[in-house]
């Protein structure tokens, strides 16, 4: 069991030194396009799972020609087991409002919104509290953004960067065609720039310590830290932030409870792991280490010998029957094959074989569905059908 | 701007920048098959049949949501497009109550179309129609929606939001349980529907019909005792072929004749008649509300006045600007008209029993349907239309009854009420009514002919949403000396979305028109739910061309010189505005809820 790397905590997002204003007004002073090229450097990725570049997006919303641009922070966290923003909000909400300011003193914008998902209504008061005594100091300094919250009403969708602007716009929260992208014509078609909340609290960290910091966290294509909501079977669950690169197997020895039988990273819309790949598989955008590599929001899920993957897989397919919003053909019909193909299998309605027609299915999905729900259904599904087959069908 | 280099299978083509990948595939004779996409609309991309490979790309693209870009490199036909595409087509299907031989639609639906030519053969899927609560919805006069024939591509909630502006139909819930429905999920006869039909006409499938009336028809045609009356449209005869055959913008007026009377008809005759009959009783209407307005300054007048022949635009401002009903010309639509003549006038003159007169029009139109259905639509003392076909349906039965439409001689129209002008027939597309109007009006205010060439308004003519005109009367007859140099206010809309426009305007005071004509649907009657499937902005164009030519091709050419007219009035009705065409020809409106 060689490791080729070990697991590594940090502790940035949540260090509270209580120094935000004067980061600020520090960063507010530097040049636009020398903080661009600092978040270019860092190699910063969107944490939302997706992992875009964060200071391209940023670069080309400054771009963007308009009299009208937006920054929004998307806090509509809804992946299954993925709780992270919640405790950025609550904790060090500044860091947020601070680097959504800034991002918008970068494109040119003086209008923030945080999209809160529907069921942190609890987190409301607070924020809002946040927010005043944040547009209070901007206004002492001169520096004109304020930031308003848009309450989600829970659907899993509206995470979708434009299934997201679509329900702010009032419109049902259904995926736009791409392109055009946000960072053209996003909300109410002005550039805008859609950040998740803690890819905004990382800029944070970068505007302040500098982009060699983080930079030199983690691994070649994927750099510095990253929030893990860690939760499933194991005896420390919780938040935790660990440099990027890691592999499974010392994850579950850190985390496990002995017997893991299988991780689920990035929630239901990732990979189910299984231990027989633990050693092989490393958590980032594309690791260094040999074998495969896999982009996360966060979300781990540890599973031990007592959990049925069968299960789990059908629990995930409900989940994405029912979230689909519905409009494209193979996400809408395609989940419920899926989920009713799995259950025909297990009765026996279905002979074993049906199993690889579905995988073909889960290929069309990811092929041509219209936004990343229905696409990254195939993750999840093949990923535990390959793996546990004969749990499927037993 | 530079124009695009792209490949499409290997060949280069060159591409104005914009267009979308399957605008340019279209272009160059490649087929890519669509569901979602259609012409009049947005863009959806949420069937996903029209997927294609972008080279280097590991997802497909929708080529109808996906603009072309330099250098790309497409490939439409890739084993990778034919298996997602032919699984999307087996999803739609899993999804879908594929019972086609008992479809209506069963021969003209996109999805059987697709099917059959990926030979779809078995189901591999497993059928989802049974697990699902899917209902039918039949309390319209107009229109039937059978949730287990839809497969989601929401054209009609698009067309109804974005031709007519009314948003009947929208999408609920989400994920499986996603469907199209109405306000609360109340049936289309309970909410904001106009009938309109667009909805219809744009579904490509069988989950929106027509609620058909041919096996009445056959029933009465059949019956020894009963004298069967059939008018028809003007724009029936310039949409018909299409679903017989010929191309679109044929005009098949003296072969649906000859169908006609070969169906058993007793009498075919011709909504023309009282399309002319509407421009004689609604611009002396105009007229009267001018003089009360201009000489007697009565503040009761309702200026502009808006015409009242589309039964869609008439259910519309019932809804939505009832506060307004009081500038509808009181006039009834034609088809209504002619109901009310066909048991009293023709019965009449023709020494038969009212009772046993069975009246059925031919229209390119739904709401004509529910617009016969009226409580108020009996003036003749019995119900004055009994049933309404669309051009869709006479075509079904004209297939039914094993008539060869290609080889049938041209006939005329019986008589009376069969005899028509030119006016009468640019009732069919949108500012036909207004050109109509103008003719006879200014005529009768001037005794001179409409200043234009050859009679043609061409103003008021074309296919731009909402149209103005002016036409300044000069040295008018001495009875009408109070109009001179008054300059007539007039515009036109068609489709709802652009008469909400002008609406919005008139409530805004932003515009003061004196006669404003409105159409429910895009391009007028030519354009209407009832016509042949597809319509599209190209077939529209063929159809009004039709529709002028056939205006051309009459010899009168308006709607006072028609000698049926004068003699109408001779005979029966008196005067225009007069105590019998009250009785008979006008009627008043119904204020109706928003829900």
């Amino acid at each position: 069991m060689a490791t080729a790397y070990n697991l590594k905590r940090a502790d940035f997002i949540f260090r509270n030194e209580n120094d935000w204003e004067k980061i600020l007004s520090r960063t507010l002073q530097r040049d636009k396009q020398e903080l661009i090229n600092e978040l270019i450097s860092s190699e910063l990725k969107g944490r939302g799972g997706a992992g875009f570049p964060t200071g391209l997006k940023w670069k080309l919303a400054s771009e963007a020609v308009s009299d009208q641009k937006y920054v929004i922070c998307n806090a509509d966290e809804g992946e299954p087991g993925t709780f992270k923003d919640r405790e950025i909000l609550t904790r060090v909400p500044f860091k947020v409002l601070a680097a959504m300011s800034i991002c918008g003193y970068i494109i040119g914008c003086n209008t923030g919104i945080i999209y809160l998902r529907g069921e942190y209504k609890f987190l409301k008061s607070e924020l809002e509290k946040a927010i005043k005594e944040f547009e209070y100091y901007c206004k002492e300094i001169h520096f004109d953004f304020n930031i308003q919250i848009f309450m989600g009403s829970g659907a899993y969708i509206c995470g979708e960067e434009t299934a997201l602007m679509e329900s702010m716009e009032g419109m049902r929260g259904e995926p736009r065609n791409k392109p055009p992208f946000p960072t053209g014509s996003g909300y109410m078609g002005k550039p805008t720039v859609i950040n998740n909340v803690e890819t905004l609290a990382h800029t944070f960290t970068i505007f302040k310590y500098g982009s060699k910091k983080f930079y030199d966290l983690g691994v070649q294509f994927s750099r510095g830290t990253k929030l893990f909501s860690v939760s499933g079977d194991t005896p420390k669950p919780g938040i935790y932030e660990l440099e990027l690169g890691m592999s499974l197997s010392d994850f579950v020895d850190e985390f496990g409870d002995g017997d893991t039988k299988a991780v689920q990273v990035g929630g239901a819309s990732g990979f189910l792991v299984p231990r027989k790949r633990f050693n092989e598989t490393a958590i980032g955008f594309k690791g260094k280490l040999s074998g495969i590599s896999l982009p996360t929001g966060g979300s781990m899920m540890l599973f031990n010998s007592t959990r049925s993957m069968y299960n789990l897989l059908d629990n995930y397919l409900e989940f994405f029957r029912e979230e689909s919003c519905g409009q494209c053909t193979p996400c809408r019909v395609g989940c419920q094959q899926l989920l009713i193909g799995i259950k025909a299998v297990k009765s026996g309605a279905k002979p074993a074989g049906y199993l690889d027609k579905l995988l073909k299915l889960t290929e069309t999905m990811q092929y041509t569905a219209k936004c990343g729900l229905g696409q990254s259904v195939a993750n999840s599904f093949s990923s535990i059908v390959e793996n546990f087959r004969e749990e499927m069908i037993y | 701007m530079n124009k695009i280099n792209m490949t499409i299978n290997g060949v280069v083509y060159e591409v104005e920048p914009g267009k979308t990948i399957l605008e340019a595939a279209r272009d160059a004779g490649i087929i890519i098959p669509t569901l979602c996409y259609h012409k009049d609309l947005c863009i959806a991309g949420n069937c996903r049949v029209c997927v294609v490979e972008i080279v280097g790309q590991n997802r497909l693209s929708a080529s109808c949501a996906t603009p072309c870009q330099d250098n790309m490199e497409i490939l439409t036909n890739s084993l990778k497009v034919r298996n997602s595409r032919k699984h999307i087509i087996e999803l739609l299907l899993s999804e879908h109550n594929a019972d086609c031989t008992k479809c209506y639609k069963n021969g003209n639906c996109e999805l059987q179309e697709l099917a059959a030519e990926y030979k779809i053969m078995s189901q591999d899927l497993i059928d989802l129609v049974p697990f699902k609560n899917y209902t039918i919805d039949m309390f319209s006069p107009s229109i039937i929606k059978d949730d287990s024939k839809c497969i989601r591509c929401q054209r009609c909630v698009r067309t109804c939001a974005e031709l007519q502006g009314v948003n009947a139909l929208t999408v609920a819930y989400k994920g499986d349980h996603m469907k199209i429905s109405t306000f609360f999920e109340k049936s289309l006869n309970d909410v904001v529907c106009t009938n309109c039909g667009q909805c219809v006409n744009h579904c490509p499938t069988g989950a929106l019909i027509e609620k058909n009336y041919i096996e009445e028809v056959w029933e009465a045609i059949s019956d020894p005792e009963k004298h069967v009356v059939v008018q028809t449209a003007p724009a029936v005869r310039v949409g018909l072929g299409e679903e017989l055959g010929f191309e679109a913008g044929s005009r098949v007026t003296g072969k649906m004749v000859s169908a006609l009377k070969s169906l058993g008809f007793d009498s075919v005759l011709d909504t023309d008649f009282t399309a002319d009959l509407t421009i004689m009783e609604e611009g002396t209407e105009l007229l009267t509300r001018l003089k009360r307005s201009l000489v007697d300054h009565d503040p009761d007048v309702k200026l502009p006045m808006a015409t009242s022949c589309s039964p869609g635009w008439i259910k519309y401002i019932e809804h939505l600007y009832p506060e307004y009903l009081g500038h509808l010309s009181t006039c009834k639509s034609p088809q209504q008209m002619f109901g009310a003549l066909v048991k009293t006038y023709y019965a009449r003159s023709r020494k038969l029993n009212p009772e046993k007169i069975v009246s059925v029009s031919i229209m390119p139109c739904t709401a004509k349907k529910f617009e016969s259905n009226r409580p108020e639509m009996h003036d003749s003392g019995y119900r004055d239309v009994d049933y309404v076909l669309t051009t869709r349906e006479l075509a079904i039965m004209i297939k039914q009854a094993g008539i060869d439409f290609m080889k049938l001689p041209d006939k005329k129209f019986d008589r009376i009420m069969g005899e028509s002008t030119g006016a009468a027939v640019i009732f069919g597309a949108t500012g036909g009514v207004m050109e109509a109007a103008l003719r006879t009006a200014y005529e009768l205010v001037t005794g001179r002919e409409v200043p234009f060439e050859n009679i043609n308004i061409m103003p008021v003519r074309g296919m731009e949403g909402v149209r103005e005109a002016i036409i300044k009367i000069e040295n008018p007859l001495e009875a009408w000396s109070f109009l001179d140099g008054v300059e007539l206010r007039c515009a036109i809309a068609h489709g709802l979305v652009n008469a909400k426009k002008v609406m919005d305007e008139l409530k805004a005071q932003k515009n003061n028109y004196h006669f404003i004509e409105f159409m429910a649907c895009p391009g007028g009657c030519l354009g209407g739910g009832g016509q042949p499937i597809p319509t599209n902005p190209e077939i529209r164009e063929k159809r009004a061309k039709a529709i002028y030519d056939e205006d051309e091709a009459m010899h009168i050419r308006k709607s006072h010189e028609n000698p049926e007219i004068i003699k109408i009035y001779e005979d029966y009705l008196g005067k225009p505005l007069g105590e019998k065409s009250h009785h008979l020809l006008h009627t008043k409106y119904t204020e109706r809820n928003r829900y």
